[in-house]
């Protein structure tokens, strides 16, 4: 990459620039018009479940995509987000929901931290198991830990007042409070993964021995990659706990860091706009089969698309139009 | 009657064969796993389903065609391990060339094929496999009570342990397998039919699983989620022991299958984590596994 910006005079390299730099304002700009508009034209409740895990996506594209970072226990950091929101919203009535997300969000930040110093002393595979692993010893903690509703989860939690005037029991303004956390932690991505930190991720990502002769400190860029991956997390399982007023097993189970694995692979990894896509697909998918006659076999397609996107599809439906579009019109 | 640490030898000792007879399933299941990162560099998250499939297979094979116990042991392993063949000359060899976290998540969605499947079918609820008559009953060796399928169990899969470490240690075959682990394309050079090696080196993992199934089918609830959780611990298990040795994979199985066993003992809560936990340990103190040589 740098030989080829080096080769080139210096004004084309700008000029190319500028112009990624107004796609990426375009892009922006049509992202926040159509989050405004989509309640208007869908069930807002639906939106805020795809906000969610779109953002959960994000967080997980954030170390995949771009340190390159295979995590398979992130449904750890959901969960935690979400129990913790869930028991302090719950258990102090006097608690605003605002207070309760920051609160759940910083105890996910914080379990990152300790997994991330773990599971980045292995490479590869053995980070995933080591991250699945680890994930699953939540797991357990969870369904024991006398907080939590054990099996039932937490049930009935109050979405409370925002900033202690703005009653979010209106959907819409729920929705609209979602979008704006969803889009808070969307900017964060984006302006790490575009900052100087960013480029040494994926400096790390594509050549990690090189990195390390370069004299970057690699395993402190891993970390924080995966702390602020984990604290996003953290973030999309507080404000869905807010959502629907639960938090639940489900959200722990390895079956959940599957899922979110998915939809970035089927979005696109290291894309923009894919782990949001596949977060819409996913959750529509789900949504769909769930109220016809194969509600069995979510589980069933959801591997189908896994095979068949490892197999011909491995950029995902975001990565592979950018392709046919590099392809055919450049 | 004797105690041990404040507890009952008889307890102590029922726990302990029960640690050590879980551990003979992880080890079983750890060295079918390493066998086949050995060769094809991927972890295969289906070797939970594959094991759970064994059980079923053994299940199924009584109720519908009347296959008894002694020849599910030996067919089933040979079945659904020419299935794995299936998958891997079908499905991981079209993505051998690309970063192997593919062939994980590839796995990853196969388990959640079958897992899902067998759910629709059969529920999550287990079913019963009947112990095969002659090993019901036990053994009263004064100090504690022995059932005999357990001690079954235990000698079946080590037996089957050392049978691999033999094949991959001593014969001509296994040599093979070793110098591909080290260097697949010389020996392709050398004229050796790699690709089929490949292959042979998945069914044989894969039928390995099979086999562990066949073996747990009398003793726990046959269901189809059966595997997966076992798998996530059989992960851990291969995190602390590192997959670079056999009988590294075998002893670090039967070790924290006892500290699991000992763990219910004395302290149940964390008997489900203590595992885990022990891996958090192995990471802090010796980050390349008890028996690994790779970082």
């Amino acid at each position: 990459m740098t030989e080829s910006h080096t080769l080139k005079a210096p004004s084309v390299v700008a000029k190319r620039q500028r112009r990624a730099n107004q796609r990426r304002t375009l892009f922006y700009i049509a992202l926040i018009v159509v989050g405004l508009v989509a309640p208007f034209l869908a069930y807002p409740v639906f939106l805020m479940k795809i906000l969610c895990f779109a953002l959960f996506a994000c967080a997980f594209n954030l170390l995949l995509g771009y340190a390159g970072l295979l995590s398979f226990g992130h449904a750890a950091f959901l969960a935690t987000g979400g129990y913790v929101t869930g028991y302090l919203l719950a258990s102090y009535p006097g608690l605003t929901p605002e207070l309760g997300i920051i609160a759940g969000t910083l105890v996910a930040t914080l379990l990152g931290v300790l997994f991330g110093v773990l599971s980045i002393r292995r490479q590869g595979i053995y980070f995933a198991m080591v991250t699945l692993a680890l994930a699953q010893l939540m797991f357990f903690v969870f369904i024991q830990a006398p907080f939590t509703g054990g099996e039932d989860g937490l049930h009935g939690v109050p979405r409370g007042n925002l900033f202690g005037f703005i009653s979010l029991s209106n959907n819409l303004t729920m929705y609209y409070f979602v979008f704006a956390v969803f889009l808070f932690g969307y900017a964060l991505i984006q302006r790490t993964v575009h900052s100087p930190f960013g480029q040494v991720l994926k400096a790390i990502r594509e050549n990690e021995p090189r990195a390390i002769s370069l004299g970057y400190n690699v395993d402190a860029y891993k970390l924080v990659a995966f702390v602020i991956s984990a604290a996003l997390a953290g973030l999309a399982g507080s404000t869905k706990t807010v959502v629907f007023q639960l938090a639940s097993l489900t959200d722990a189970h390895w079956h959940m860091s599957g899922e979110v694995i998915l939809m970035t692979l089927l979005g696109g990894v290291g894309t923009l706009l894919g782990p949001i896509m596949g977060a819409g697909l996913v959750v529509s998918l789900q949504h769909i089969l769930s109220q016809s006659p194969l509600g069995n076999w979510v589980s069933v397609m959801l591997g189908l698309i896994f095979v068949v996107c490892v197999l011909s599809f491995r950029s995902g439906i975001v990565g592979e139009l950018g392709n046919m579009y590099r392809k055919n019109f450049k | 009657m004797t105690m041990i640490f404040g507890v009952p030898m008889a307890v102590f000792m029922g726990q302990l064969t029960l640690g050590l007879v879980n551990g003979a399933f992880y080890a079983l299941l750890s060295l079918g796993l390493a066998v086949i990162f050995g060769l094809l560099k991927i972890v295969n998250f289906a070797h939970g389903a594959q094991y759970m499939l064994g059980a079923f297979a053994a299940l199924l094979g009584f109720r519908y065609l009347g296959i008894n116990y002694w020849l599910a042991l030996i067919l089933v392993p040979l079945v659904i391990g020419g299935l794995g063949m299936l998958v891997e000359r079908f499905l991981l060899r079209r993505i051998a060339h690309l970063d192997h976290l593919y062939g994980l998540l590839l796995t990853f969605g196969l388990a959640l094929i079958f897992e899902g499947t067998l759910v629709n079918f059969f529920g999550v609820s287990g079913a019963r496999y009947a112990t095969p008559e002659i090993l019901q009953g036990g053994l009263n060796l004064g100090f504690m009570f022995l059932p005999t399928y357990r001690a079954w169990v235990l000698v079946a899969a080590l037996t089957m342990c050392l049978f691999t470490w033999f094949m991959i240690e001593r014969t001509r075959l296994g040599a093979y397998l070793r110098a591909g682990t080290e260097n697949s394309q010389l020996m392709q050079a050398f004229g050796v039919n790699v690709p089929l090696l490949i292959t042979l080196t998945y069914g044989f993992g894969v039928g390995l699983a099979a086999f562990a199934g066949v073996l747990a089918a009398p003793l726990y609830p046959v269901s189809p989620t059966m595997g997966s959780s076992l798998l996530i611990v059989v992960f851990a298990v291969v995190v602390i022991g590192g997959m670079g040795s056999i009988l590294g994979a075998i002893l670090t199985g039967l070790g924290m299958g006892i500290i699991e066993g000992l763990t219910k003992v004395y302290y149940p809560e964390a008997a489900n984590t203590v595992i885990f936990l022990v891996m958090i340990l192995v990471l802090m103190l010796r980050p390349a596994g008890l028996f690994g040589k790779e970082a």
